[in-house]
């Protein structure tokens, strides 16, 4: 994988099963983040193959696979102006779901009393809640959770490894990056370090 | 996963929604729509004969200016966070950019309704050909929502951001603004304005098909 004439990624070889809950550990631009996102079908591989879902997301394809992802960044990516219900239903809308979950998901993850509130005004541990509502809701096949622990208080830790079990008792699989190793690991059925864009 | 115009409807009633809270086009570009043809008069001085000969071109130019600030106005502002969970709400690129630009193209409309009584009131232009002045309103909003949402979409694909929007835009614009002004012009002096539309609607129609074919690729990129 590479970003202008600076490699990102190299020889990465990375095979996820259902039921597992893969860790991926490493340092500040090791190139965890762009490993997530390859995954996610976000960003292409400049050579190689990536297969998610059995389709190679080089192809059109994968345009049929991306509502079976959930993934949830380091950054939040709720519209400020919007309320944290009417930005989970703005999702719900686009899929096809019962706009209903939206409200139903943010109730699970503790945030019944801030769904009218517009996502400038809560804070940024609400604004992760609120993403893990929306993964929720969505009920992915493949979780990719960048980071899931920052900004987190021990109750939303929980809530992490809740929905990760959740993922993996329904059938799917789980990859969560982090510096966190002890925590991730709670969670994890294996491991892997990165490096310099290498995997070990 | 939803149909095409679902999603494109998704996406208009987002941006519409975020408009309305943040009033960006109602409360910032309006107004000062509206003082630069204030301003105009108060520069060249107020002889009646000149406000009436340069006020429907200085409308037009004014739209096609300010136009494109609101048809790029939330591209610029959008994360990158934002654009990963559109893709992964399964929204196609082309949905979106159909969404996008009518989001834009019906903000567009009344931006141009609200500045032409402005216009009218302040250059006191002659009213010829004024039935027209509906269908060219729609077909500028049209064309200036779709060239703005495409041009939109290229910069965010690389490092200039927002300062190569002029540049994409501005040389494309010129067929709307020639087509628009043309058209009364050519009403004022009793001619057919028939090619005139047409133009407009051609360019408009090519905008479309470039939009929704280039959607695709210009998301990867991004």
């Amino acid at each position: 994988m590479r970003v202008g004439a600076t490699h990102i990624l190299r020889d990465v070889s990375l095979t996820i099963n259902d039921g597992d809950a893969i860790g991926i550990f490493g340092g500040n631009g090791a190139g965890k983040t762009t490993l997530l996102r390859l995954i996610a079908t976000l960003i292409l591989p400049a050579a190689g193959t990536a297969n998610v879902f059995g389709v190679d997301i080089a192809t059109d394809d994968r345009y049929n696979i991306r509502t079976k992802i959930g993934y949830v960044g380091h950054t939040p990516g709720l519209y400020p102006e919007m309320t944290l219900s009417e930005n989970l239903g703005f999702v719900a809308h686009a899929m096809g779901t019962d706009p209903a979950e939206a409200d139903r998901s943010l109730t699970a993850v503790g945030l019944a009393g801030a769904a009218d509130r517009r996502a400038e005004v809560c804070s940024h541990g609400m604004q992760r809640r609120a993403e893990f509502a929306r993964v929720l809701m969505t009920k992915p096949d493949l979780l990719l959770l960048d980071e899931p622990h920052s900004a987190l208080d021990a109750d939303a830790v929980e809530l992490v490894d809740a929905l990760v079990m959740r993922t993996l008792d329904a059938g799917g699989a789980a990859v969560l990056v982090s510096h966190d190793k002890e925590r991730v690991l709670r969670v994890a059925t294996e491991f892997v370090e990165i490096s310099g864009g290498t995997l070990s | 996963m939803t149909g095409f115009w679902t999603q494109a409807f998704t996406i208009t009633r987002r941006d519409l929604m975020r408009e309305r809270r943040s009033g960006e086009v109602l409360w910032v570009t309006l107004p000062f729509g509206a003082i630069a043809l204030l301003l105009v008069p108060l520069a060249i001085g107020t002889d009646v004969r000149t406000l009436e000969a340069i006020g429907l071109g200085m409308f037009w130019v004014i739209v096609m200016l300010f136009g494109v600030l609101i048809a790029v106005r939330q591209t610029n502002t959008e994360t990158q966070a934002q654009r990963d969970q559109v893709a992964l709400a399964g929204i196609d690129p082309a949905a979106g950019y159909v969404g996008r630009s009518l989001a834009s193209f019906l903000l567009l409309v009344v931006f141009e309704s609200v500045l032409v009584v402005v216009t009218i009131v302040l250059y006191d232009i002659p009213l010829v050909g004024f039935e027209w002045m509906p269908l060219v309103i729609v077909l500028v909003a049209a064309g200036l929502s779709l060239l703005g949402t495409l041009a939109a979409g290229i910069v965010s694909t690389g490092r200039s951001g927002a300062a190569l929007v002029p540049l994409l835009v501005a040389p494309l614009s010129v067929p709307l603004l020639i087509g628009a002004t043309q058209t009364f012009e050519s009403l004022r002096f009793g001619r057919s304005s028939l090619a005139w539309v047409l133009l407009m609607t051609v360019v408009t129609l090519l905008l479309a098909v470039a939009g929704v074919l280039s959607a695709r690729p210009l998301q990867e990129t991004g």
